[in-house]
């Protein structure tokens, strides 16, 4: 059964069409790579040519890689981790590459790559052709068998005639057209091997790559938390503290001025009054700064009205996110957008913004945030509230991109994996 | 006006139970906890009863769905409920299918002790008081465009919204009673609704038209 579903399958069909595609890249990253690297290299004695051709080489089979990373994604399903990110310089003057680069081992695998995938490719699709097409041929032989010249199929001018020859040629091409699916797409995952080893780096690479990654956004983390600790105690000392001093002093003044002035006393604990008021303003203020109770009772939808209603400028909210993600999770959201408000009634000018929270655990698997305004734009990704929230968001194994050219608009949006 | 408090921290239900008593209200009961103050209500069923939002064990909500409890089992006792932050979630919760004789108030509010007393009269006599912050966020969720309104609409129906008698809304706005029914007029006909006479009825429609219930 499984063997016919092959026939129709749509992984045998995005295969197929794998191979057909692998042709046509294949034909152009082999040119590029040889005839780029050719005459670079002849021309090597005279630096200022040959280096910058085999730049310019090396920097066009990045992006034909990056076109095979997507071919094999989409038609075969495979993920191709690229290498990461290399903190040295990769080129000078743009087309120049490094001696670390020409020693990558990232760069001879592109390279042995766009060799190898010429050969490879038309093995594959010269295959996969000949196989599907005698299949059907052969399985198609009895409807117009007697309509060939003969009267019958001939092999060196022998006519064939009768239905016993008919029925074997058509048996086999059946097992050739069954074997055809399996084959078409073995040859889809064995290009892929070939695809990883030389196009990704090693796995015990990828996992140091990610140790790395999680020491440094481990670091960032509790500084993170610190510089938020740090904020608190000093919104305490400022805010709310120094009120209820004040406070504290005022009620002591009226208290002594009672027994001779009444008025004066009454006008100190009417200004008293007032002091505590704002005291109890700000401390909710930061208590909400911390945490707001809402988030861990109703969850990001309902925490969002408050932070939209403070906003000073009118906020479009749309909300949907269907299952709860985990408390950390929705806090980074929460403040994510907290921040984002702050900043656009703070500096954006904007006359709009608008909210949208979409995804959570399921299928997606990411919680998707993203606020814009139509504001002047020119929001900085490494000042101080957009770099704490970078550092925020890594903790979660999140993204932060920030989009803000001068004249706006600006959008942010963050990438939260609820796994 | 007999009156139950629930509210756990010892100090603010002293608090509380003081500032009614001058005001010449009859406190019949304090609780700490919901279950103690579920078992009050039934035992002296008050007039008005005012509720923290987070009470022990758990400090989440508990003193919000025992209001919830006390809204649909005394249709006659007037629920007041306390919090140290107010949510329009919370507010939709307390408010959906009957706006009349519940209130929701910042705890802050307690300090202008006669707007406070004057809230709890309201929903003792089956009106309503929802805090402008609450109605502020409301109106930033309205799933409906808002923009036909007047700035001066608009303020007069946050006011509305909160449970403001025409009087009180024009002391507010410090302007004439009949510019505030004019207003009124103008906002019920420019969102469609059916203008009425009973307070807790135009609340109720406010709240309809900004989707909450």
């Amino acid at each position: 059964m499984s063997l016919i579903r092959g026939l129709v399958s749509a992984r045998t069909w995005l295969a197929f069409t794998h191979h057909v595609a692998g042709l046509v890249l294949s034909i152009a990253s082999f040119t590029v790579v040889v005839t780029g690297l050719a005459v670079g290299v002849c021309t090597t004695p005279l630096a200022f040519v040959g280096l910058p051709v085999i730049g310019v080489t090396l920097r066009l089979l990045d992006a034909m890689a990056a076109i095979e990373r997507a071919r094999f994604r989409l038609l075969l399903g495979r993920d191709l981790p690229g290498w990461p990110a290399d903190p040295r310089r990769a080129y000078r003057w743009k087309v120049v590459p490094t001696r670390s680069t020409l020693t990558a081992r990232a760069t001879w695998g592109k390279i042995g790559y766009a060799v190898l995938c010429l050969p490879v490719s038309v093995a594959a699709f010269t295959l996969t052709v000949v196989v599907w097409s005698a299949a059907l041929i052969a399985v198609t032989l009895p409807l117009y068998a007697s309509d060939l010249p003969g009267g019958g199929p001939s092999i060196d001018w022998h006519v064939f005639t009768g239905p016993k020859p008919l029925v074997i040629v058509a048996t086999l091409g059946l097992v050739l057209l069954l074997a055809a699916p399996p084959l078409t797409r073995g040859l889809g995952l064995a290009d892929a091997a070939l695809a990883r080893w030389l196009l990704s780096p090693p796995r015990d690479a990828q996992l140091k790559a990610r140790v790395t990654e999680l020491e440094v956004s481990r670091g960032r983390v509790v500084d993170a938390a610190e510089t938020e600790r740090r904020r608190i105690e000093r919104d305490l000392h400022d805010g709310a503290q120094q009120r209820l001093v004040a406070l504290a002093m005022e009620l002591g003044r009226a208290k002594a001025r009672f027994a001779d002035d009444v008025d004066a006393a009454a006008a100190l604990v009417d200004q008293a009054h007032t002091e505590a008021k704002a005291a109890l303003v700000e401390l909710r203020d930061l208590v909400r700064g911390v945490h707001p109770p809402v988030l861990t009772d109703r969850g990001l939808d309902a925490a969002l009205s408050g932070l939209a209603a403070r906003c000073t400028v009118p906020v479009a909210l749309h909300v949907d996110v269907p299952i709860r993600p985990r408390p950390a999770v929705e806090a980074v959201a929460y403040f994510t957008i907290a921040e984002a408000l702050t900043n656009i009634a703070k500096h954006s000018r904007a006359t709009h913004a608008s909210v949208v929270v979409e995804g959570g655990p399921g299928p997606a698997g990411t919680l998707n945030v993203v606020v814009s305004d139509d504001g002047i734009g020119g929001a900085d990704p490494a000042g101080s509230g957009l770099a704490g929230l970078a550092d925020r968001i890594s903790g979660v194994d999140g993204a932060l991109s920030v989009e803000s050219p001068p004249g706006g608009p600006t959008i942010i949006s963050a990438v939260l994996p609820c796994a | 006006m007999r009156v139950a408090i629930a509210e756990d921290s010892v100090l603010l239900r002293k608090g509380l139970t003081l500032m009614l008593e001058e005001a010449g209200h009859e406190v019949v009961a304090t609780a700490g906890d919901a279950e103690a103050f579920l078992r009050a209500v039934r035992d002296t069923v008050p007039d008005a009863c005012v509720v923290d939002v987070r009470m022990p064990p758990t400090f989440t909500d508990e003193g919000l769905r025992a209001a919830l409890l006390v809204r649909d089992q005394w249709p006659d006792v007037g629920v007041l409920v306390l919090s140290q932050w107010v949510e329009e979630r919370y507010a939709t919760e307390l408010i959906a299918g009957r706006a009349h004789g519940v209130g929701y108030l910042l705890k802050d509010r307690v300090a202008d002790v006669a707007e406070f007393l004057d809230a709890l009269q309201r929903v003792a006599d089956g009106g309503s008081a929802l805090d402008p912050e609450v109605v502020a966020q409301l109106l930033a969720r309205s799933r409906h465009p808002l923009g036909d309104l007047t700035p001066r609409e608009r303020e007069v129906m946050a006011l509305m919204a909160e449970g403001r008698t025409n009087a009180a809304i024009a002391a507010a706005l410090v302007v004439g009673a009949g510019a505030v029914e004019k207003h009124i007029n103008n906002i019920f006909m420019k969102l469609g609704l059916a203008p009425t006479e009973r307070d807790h009825r135009r609340v109720l429609a406010v709240l309809r038209y900004l989707g909450t219930s």
